[in-house]
């Protein structure tokens, strides 16, 4: 169940996720490792208390130390202001408007995924990747986004069960470990 | 109740006034506009628990801030462009309790004698304001020791046959080198340049409370999760224990109110948005060399110079593919530099000749690879190849690359003012960078550029590309916004009030209790970090405030 997208959707952007990010001999693609659920849950962020904007610190307890990133941070008013702002836009509200009228992720999401067209999942690599290239601004925005939900903490909804830290052969979060200096020095 | 100060800032010049001047009885407040993820909220005494290594969070999300939504900067590189070509970061230092010092990686190098005699030592330069500083290195060694101790260096005594003279050892032995500065090191030996290993801010050892610091790599552009990092976390436990200290985050300065040219206090704008005032016999202005004349000018003060001679430095970036891992995950981000680029030899001095050049100087080199797996993946393109290429990882696995903080002149057109029309979220006035580097920057840059790529090529890259920050290309681009923390200069120090907006002690020459203690009081940039230099700075205006030698 999704966040803040429809499934309708979600089912969209999960298959454009894995379009820039594809399943592969060389790796898991975007839809393994649950890429979709990091923009959902960033689209969503403030439908949970704290918000999901900032993991907590300073460890994951995957190296040891508490599960700390599972705490996330609360938001001060003008951190909440900014996040408002930059996720539902600005809405003519005038605390927001203090540069002009803002567009917020949730609408070019909802923009962006509604002119890949709901027959998007229906087409083959080219065709999706063609309705990618179509508009380059959204593919950036999506593809920023599919990179921090493939590589970033799990916390934030993706790199589900580490897979694509483990592709790539990247430890992550090393605290409260570290590496040793024999490690540092001749590895 | 009238404060003994009000302290601007609580990065590392503003920490390092509030350590000097509660230690020496002073009761200040620390106004920081920032969030407080440094200290523990419920004892201020110790550090917080906030950081962590997380690529989102610091790198993506702006933690520790400042957010462009709602502290915008604007940027042109000349009049010539209009009001503004960009709204968003430009030379973002972080905007939270601790300042810049939590997310540098902790290099902290001293200046050299002749950085503080340009002009005396190597003559002007056409259309840049080159001056002596108003004091020498002699006069900062006391300073530089004292924070040297305060903050927490690692060093190798006698490593850089460059470096000015030293009253005693660095404070800690240097850190575990990184394997791939092991390799560009014994390469750079090899073509005859002197590197030597970086002194950092990190500590090797315990020290002062503080672990050693355990290399797990997340250094540069994030906080430490185990203050083993020199960031002002040491001259904020300080100062917080003698109690006379009351720190304000979240809160603003919005001016600074004066009485017959004696400042009086401070305007603050609270986190509930609530306007207050805080009187204060003194005000310590260290907000850094673009949010300080932004409070400056926002204060109604008028001396021309304000936010003139913004330098940042000219970053000359040559990266190289290496068939092998260099491990650029596993310590201190920067473990090694060398000078071999600021001192110039026979060669460098042919090619500013040739470029028309009187003299030019580079500037400290940094050893250092790429090690954050979202920014690798940014930079590779979507599609079929992106899982093989992140497997493969030529940048983040195998990319080893040089770093050249370029000395950049002090050009009067290179300014911080107030933009016209683009506010900030409180409704003040953002700060607008104009800035465009000169002949100097450019002929020094590509000078050093190829030497730099054939060290790489020493230590057996496969390819190496050279490129710069502030890009070269079309200045209304985003690559002409230039990328680089390092800004310094836009509140010149000096002994002549038509030439300086203040005194050679840091005191404004026409608001006399009114003390300027970060980087904007630089009069050239060198060609290294600024950190321990405005700290070697804030001291000493403090001491002199306090009336106080350093330890």
């Amino acid at each position: 169940m999704p966040v803040w997208l429809t499934e309708e959707e979600y089912r969209v952007l999960e298959a454009a996720c894995e379009c820039l990010i594809p399943r592969s001999d060389r790796g898991p693609g975007a839809t393994a490792a649950g890429v979709a659920d990091y923009v959902d849950g960033l689209l969503g962020a403030f439908s949970f208390d704290p918000p999901r904007i900032w993991a907590g610190g300073p460890t994951s307890g995957r190296m040891g130390g508490e599960a700390g990133f599972a705490r996330f941070h609360q938001l001060s008013a003008i951190d909440e202001l900014a996040w408002r702002t930059r996720i539902e836009g600005s809405q003519s509200l005038p605390e927001r408007e203090f540069n002009g009228p803002v567009v917020g992720l949730q609408e070019r999401y909802r923009q962006g995924l509604d002119a890949l067209g709901a027959d998007f999942c229906d087409l083959d690599v080219r065709g999706r990747e063609a309705r990618l290239r179509a508009d380059t601004e959204f593919a950036d925005l999506l593809y920023g986004h599919a990179c921090e939900g493939m590589y970033g903490a799990p916390e934030y909804g993706g790199n589900r069960d580490l897979l694509g830290w483990r592709a790539i052969g990247f430890e992550g979060d090393v605290q409260p470990r570290g590496w040793t200096d024999e490690e540092v020095t001749r590895p | 109740m009238t404060l003994d100060a009000v302290i601007v800032g609580s990065g590392p010049g503003g920490a390092t006034v509030a350590d000097v001047l509660t230690a020496a009885g002073w009761t200040v407040a620390i106004v920081e506009k920032g969030r407080n993820h440094l200290l523990d909220p419920d004892d201020l005494t110790r550090p917080a628990s906030d950081f962590s290594n997380d690529e989102v969070k610091f790198r993506s999300r702006y933690f520790l801030g400042p957010d462009p939504l709602i502290e915008p900067r604007t940027f042109r590189a000349s009049e010539d462009d209009g009001e503004r070509t960009f709204v968003g970061e430009v030379n973002s230092v972080p905007s939270t309790v601790g300042g810049g010092g939590t997310h540098a990686d902790g290099k902290v190098p001293r200046f050299r004698p002749d950085d503080f005699r340009l002009v005396s030592r190597f003559g002007p330069q056409d259309g840049a304001d080159v001056a002596d500083w108003p004091l020498d290195y002699d006069e900062l060694e006391p300073y530089y020791a004292e924070v040297e101790r305060s903050v927490g260096v690692a060093g190798t005594d006698g490593a850089n046959p460059f470096a000015g003279p030293r009253s005693g050892p660095f404070p800690m032995p240097s850190g575990a080198p990184m394997f791939g500065a092991t390799v560009s090191v014994a390469a750079a030996e090899r073509l005859g340049y002197h590197p030597y290993p970086a002194p950092t801010a990190a500590n090797s050892v315990p020290y002062d409370g503080r672990p050693a610091c355990n290399n797990c790599g997340f250094c540069a552009f994030f906080g430490c999760p185990i203050h083993a990092k020199g960031d002002p976390v040491a001259m904020l436990r300080r100062a917080m224990a003698t109690g006379r200290v009351e720190l304000l985050p979240e809160t603003f300065a919005s001016g600074i109110r004066t009485v017959q040219n004696r400042a009086t206090g401070v305007d603050v704008v609270g986190p509930d948005g609530a306007a207050r005032f805080l009187a204060a016999r003194h005000v310590v202005v260290a907000a850094g060399a673009i949010e300080t004349p932004r409070l400056l000018l926002l204060s109604g003060f008028d001396h021309p110079l304000i936010g003139r001679y913004l330098m940042t430095h000219f970053q000359t970036i040559v990266a190289g593919g290496m068939p092998f891992r260099t491990y650029a995950e596993r310590g201190r981000a920067v473990t090694h530099v060398h000078d071999d680029m600021i001192v110039g030899d026979d060669a460098s001095r042919q090619a500013a000749a040739e470029g028309g050049l009187p003299w030019m100087r580079g500037g400290l080199v940094e050893h250092s690879g790429a090690a954050l797996p979202i920014l690798e993946a940014t930079h590779y393109p979507w599609g079929s190849a992106h899982p093989g290429l992140m497997a493969d990882s030529p940048i983040r696995a195998r990319l080893w690359a040089f770093i050249m903080q370029g000395e950049d002149l002090p050009y009067p057109t290179n300014r911080v003012d107030l933009d016209p029309t683009i506010r900030d979220a409180r409704g003040f006035p953002a700060a607008r960078v104009t800035y465009r580097a000169g002949r100097h920057e450019h002929v020094a840059s590509d000078h050093y550029g190829p030497r730099l790529a054939a060290i790489l090529k020493e230590m057996g890259a496969e390819w190496t590309a050279v490129t710069s920050s502030p890009g070269r290309g079309n200045a209304a681009s985003p690559e002409a916004v230039p990328e680089s923390r390092h800004n310094v200069g836009t509140v010149r120090m000096g002994a002549d009030p038509a030439s300086s907006v203040v005194d050679p002690q840091g005191r404004m020459h026409d608001v006399e209790n009114v003390v300027v203690a970060d980087s904007s009081v630089f009069v050239t940039s060198a060609g290294y970090g600024p950190t321990l230099t405005l700290v070697a700075l804030a001291a000493r205006a403090a001491h002199v405030l306090a009336g106080t030698r350093p330890a």
